[in-house]
């Protein structure tokens, strides 16, 4: 599209600029003083305006002779062509429109008084079209540049969220082949349980699922899901998980974004519970603050701070943490604290109601 | 180590699920000729069963309370066959290819099992050659990478000192050994000194001789002591030999 023609107000603008020019031309047409003010006025106004059109089209041979794809040989005659065929054009149309005028009787003679002022008119349309070649490169590179800018953002935003949705998805193989061992062990000595177990990896795996494509569910789905993933690794851990909750009944129907909860109960397993000879607790509250406007919720647990480090795996608090900021920006807060043998992450969120949880 | 026609195996199993337990328990039902001994769920008990009990084999997991199985394995030392049994752990499963150690994917079945056993069963018997890297170098090849050391488990006689890596003043190479200076006391590790440096955070530790490990925070000043070489004098006056590529590499730290 033509960066002038397709716009109204850019049009506008740019007729604008060429009063001046209409007013030079005409200024310059009086000068060896064979033509009156009224005269060059007349004649420069319409000159002027048709001017303005021919070198709009000076863009589309700018867009076709790129700067960056052909040497400057090519550029200058390309151009300079352009322009001398242009300006030669233009000066026929002013000696047509010059003998038509002079018909009248308030232009008499004014055909004759023309003729010296062509190399004039030439002259000044050769530099004029030069001119608006200038400026349509600048206007190319203004938006090749700007182009550029705009893929480089959305390339990082659709990096960004295909990391993010990745990373949601994902189901902690640590934790998934620890479980599948517990159900081998369960086979032989207690079937009934080892049957129990299936069901509930099963019924947290389903919860899982599908779960990457969706930007958020309600907190009561988010809690089932931790109840299913709890359920679990209480039959790998036995009494060693003892889990407290505190849940205010107005968050549940909040929407979150989707494993937002999760993998912060799942890390105070794996980096307290397990780390625990005789376990330890993981204390999990939502309230509702600022009259019901936030939500905050706080993921305690126990820890031992002598334990080996942990080698990494899983979703780790930094991706919970660019979810929250990526979902509600400055008006989400995400806090961590490592006391003498507790760990506490507390993130508050508006409380978004009545948005579509999809 | 030939063993005796008739005489039972021992085994110890270590894990911190009594489940993962349990299998192992099952599966070693099988097998009259193994004994088993002790069980641990976690890392401490581990070292002391092993250093009581001396069986001859043991079933150790990776991830436990108290000491991972790795630490596990630097404090108990060569003088007993190892099978890992780990649930998901690339890194230490690609060591564990390179070094030929003997390890076990939970879950596992009867034949990885038997497999497995009887591996450690023929370089019991001596059948197979005996070829063991210090447990330590194993550990830190299967670290993962850009994840440093935060501590290093060392024993004296019967007592397990936990070092963290803040606390260590330098490091030393004696021979097969590494010197571990912390608070005024030195403690002797079986490691290499380049693969102790491999697992050490880079920005933090500098290798400045071929046989030391300087802790850059208590590095004082770097003083010209023969030609081309220097001496670095640390903050409780310690003064350690820097080799000429030493000196190059800490003037490129000191100076940024």
């Amino acid at each position: 599209m033509h960066p002038i023609f397709s716009h109204l107000r850019r049009l506008g603008l740019y007729l604008l600029a060429w009063i001046p020019i209409a007013g030079m031309l005409a200024y310059l047409l009086t000068i060896p003083g064979q033509i009156t003010m009224r005269e060059a006025v007349t004649l420069s106004i319409p000159l002027s305006l048709i001017y303005a059109f021919v070198c709009l089209s000076s863009w589309y041979s700018c867009r076709g002779n790129s700067l960056e794809k052909y040497g400057l040989g090519r550029l200058v005659t390309t151009h300079v062509t352009a322009a001398l065929i242009a300006s030669i054009v233009w000066a026929f149309v002013a000696v047509g429109m010059a003998s038509s005028l002079s018909k009248m009787p308030a232009f008499t003679g004014l055909s004759a008084r023309f003729r010296p002022e062509i190399p004039v008119i030439v002259g000044s349309g050769l530099l004029l079209y030069l001119l608006s070649v200038t400026f349509f490169y600048i206007i190319i590179a203004v938006d090749l540049s700007r182009d550029a800018e705009a893929r480089v953002m959305r390339a990082s935003v659709l990096a960004r969220d295909a990391e993010l949705r990745a990373l949601k998805a994902q189901v902690n193989p640590h934790f998934l082949f620890n479980s599948l061992n517990s159900i081998s062990a369960l086979t032989t000595s207690d079937s009934a349980k080892a049957r129990e177990m299936c069901i509930l990896l099963g019924d947290f795996l389903r919860r899982t699922l599908g779960l990457g494509e969706k930007t958020a569910i309600p907190l009561e789905e988010e809690l089932s899901l931790i109840h299913a993933f709890l359920a679990v690794e209480k039959v790998r851990f036995g009494a060693r998980i003892q889990m407290e909750e505190n849940i205010d009944q107005r968050a549940l129907d909040v929407p979150v974004p989707p494993l937002l909860l999760q993998p912060l109960v799942e890390n105070a397993v794996v980096h307290g519970i397990a780390n625990l000879v005789e376990g330890g607790w993981i204390r999990l509250s939502v309230q509702c603050d600022n009259g019901g406007g936030d939500v905050s919720i706080i993921v305690e647990n126990r820890f031992d701070p002598e334990a080996p480090a942990r080698r990494r795996n899983g979703v780790g608090l930094a991706n919970v943490r660019q979810r929250l900021q990526a979902r509600y920006g400055n008006r989400a807060s995400f806090a961590v604290k490592a006391e003498a043998d507790s760990y506490r992450v507390a993130l508050t969120f508006p409380a978004e109601r009545g948005l579509q949880t999809t | 180590m030939n063993r005796e026609a008739g005489k039972k195996i021992r085994a110890v199993i270590v894990d911190d699920e009594e489940l993962a337990r349990q299998v192992l328990r099952e599966f070693l039902g099988a097998h009259p000729e193994i004994e088993l001994v002790a069980e641990c769920a976690n890392g401490f008990e581990a070292v002391k069963s092993v250093t009581e009990l001396k069986p001859d084999l043991l079933f150790l997991d990776i991830q436990m309370p108290k000491l991972d199985g790795f630490e596990v394995l630097e404090l108990i030392g060569n003088d007993l066959r190892v099978i890992f049994v780990t649930a998901f752990d690339s890194y230490a499963i690609k060591a564990f290819e390179v070094h030929a150690v003997d390890y076990l994917l939970k879950p596992f079945g009867a034949d990885r099992f038997e497999a497995a056993l009887n591996r450690a069963k023929e370089r019991l018997s001596g059948k197979s050659p005996h070829t063991e890297m210090p447990p330590a170098d194993l550990a830190a090849a299967a670290r993962p990478p850009s994840q440093y050391l935060d501590r290093i488990a060392v024993r004296d006689g019967t007592r397990v000192f936990i070092i963290p890596v803040a606390k260590l003043d330098y490091v030393e190479a004696q021979d097969d050994y590494v010197a571990l200076a912390t608070e005024g006391k030195k403690h002797l590790k079986q490691q290499t000194i380049s693969s102790l440096e491999s697992a050490l955070d880079p920005s933090r530790f500098l290798r400045i001789h071929r046989s030391y490990i300087v802790n850059l925070e208590r590095v004082v000043k770097v003083e010209p002591y023969a030609k081309d070489t220097h001496v670095a004098v640390l903050t409780n006056g310690t003064q350690l030999p820097v080799s000429r590529s030493g000196y190059a590499r800490l003037r490129a730290f000191l100076d940024r």
